[in-house]
């Protein structure tokens, strides 16, 4: 993930609106490849840009995101996180591999579209018990 | 990275995750679907190289995905408490994505069919190395003989102190009762080992 692999600002920002490059790296690829379509929803980007991702991690978006320019997944993921949603969450409601949305939310978040829901750095003791209750109340 | 901290003014939900795991065929999908409130199902795109000799990792050429679908359970425990199932993948060739499971885990559950309790040892290997608290749930499916917990405990081969609880995993109930166990391990470790006056 280093700095020089984003050349330019339309591939730094390829969800906020930028056209859509079928051609250039993975031309052509599909014809041969079509198992590798999940990704092509990334530009074939696999490595998020932003670390510590679990599939639990909470996401919450701005309001203000709303009227971002956002291309269809990204938008969705905004929408959707205008409540707290997982990763997980938002891997099902898009229907796309968890690894996909990884890369989608990381860039959102670098944009500043998104924000991570800060977590406990320990489970304490009461929460465990919260949860002990909350379940057994089910 | 991002500058804008957040104020803690507003109620900041809690995820909070546990891990469902065993062998193959034990009953982890009925489990998580018992008590979830979606559909259990999410994937993953396992990413392997195709021997075109392209080393960008930027680049999908000379990449192929295979998917595989995760059992993954939502249960919402109240207004800022969420609580998350995850399932192991079965096969070998997804236990890369076990760390990605496993981390920051409350804890988790080991299922074991009492027809093949060793189909679970790899899952008990693995949250023993990686020192994460567990309770084992037996499953008693038709035709598999009636062991008494001790029993499965030696043929397991686990420690005296991980709990064995029966479990129906058809059963919301009983699936409950199992998560229920788990959270009392928890409790019971973190108090042993508050009394040990360790610091973790
Ligand atoms: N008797 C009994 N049957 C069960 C129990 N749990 C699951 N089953 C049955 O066992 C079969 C397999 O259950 P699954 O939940 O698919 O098992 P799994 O661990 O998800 O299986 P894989 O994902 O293929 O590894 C199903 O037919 C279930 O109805 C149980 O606790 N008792
Ligand atoms: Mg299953």
């Amino acid at each position: 993930m280093s700095e020089s692999s984003w050349g330019s600002e339309s591939e730094l920002f390829p969800y906020a609106g930028g056209p859509l490059t079928p051609t250039g790296r993975h031309s052509g690829d599909m014809d041969e490849d079509p198992v590798i379509r999940p990704f092509m929803l990334t530009n074939g980007r696999t490595q998020p840009l932003h670390d510590g991702l679990r599939i639990e991690t909470l996401l919450r978006a701005a309001p203000a995101a709303l009227s971002a320019p956002l291309r269809f997944e990204s938008r969705r993921i905004v929408e959707l996180a205008q409540s707290p949603m997982s990763v997980a969450d938002l891997a099902v409601a898009l229907r796309v591999p968890l690894g996909v949305v990884r890369v989608i939310v990381a860039d959102l978040i670098t944009q500043g579209f998104l924000d991570v829901e800060i977590q406990p750095e320990e489970f304490s003791t009461s929460l465990i018990e919260r949860i002990r209750d909350r379940v057994r109340a089910l | 990275m991002s500058g804008r901290s957040s104020e803690p003014s507003a109620a900041h939900p809690i995820a909070v995750k546990i891990v469902i795991s065993g062998g193959f065929g034990v009953g982890k999908t009925t489990f998580v679907g018992a008590i979830s409130e979606i559909e259990p199902l999410v994937t993953e795109a396992e990413l392997t190289e195709k021997s075109i000799g392209i080393d960008d990792t930027s680049a999908v050429s000379g990449k192929t995905t295979t998917t595989v679908a995760l059992d993954f359970g939502r249960i919402t425990l109240d207004d800022a408490l969420l609580l998350y199932l995850f399932g192991t993948p079965g096969q070998d060739r997804f236990a890369f994505l076990w760390d990605d499971l496993v981390t920051g885990a409350l804890g988790a559950i080991v299922l074991v069919d009492t027809r093949r309790i060793e189909d679970s040892f790899p899952a008990i290997d693995y949250f023993e190395e990686h020192e994460i608290p567990f309770i084992v749930g037996i499953n008693r499916f038709p035709g598999g003989q009636q062991f008494s917990p001790s029993e499965v405990r030696d043929a397991l081969g686990v420690s005296p102190g991980v709990p064995m609880v029966q479990c129906d995993a058809r059963d919301r109930e009983s699936v409950k009762s199992v998560l229920v166990s788990l959270t009392e391990e928890v409790l019971a470790k973190r108090a042993n080992r508050e009394r040990a006056g360790s610091t973790w």
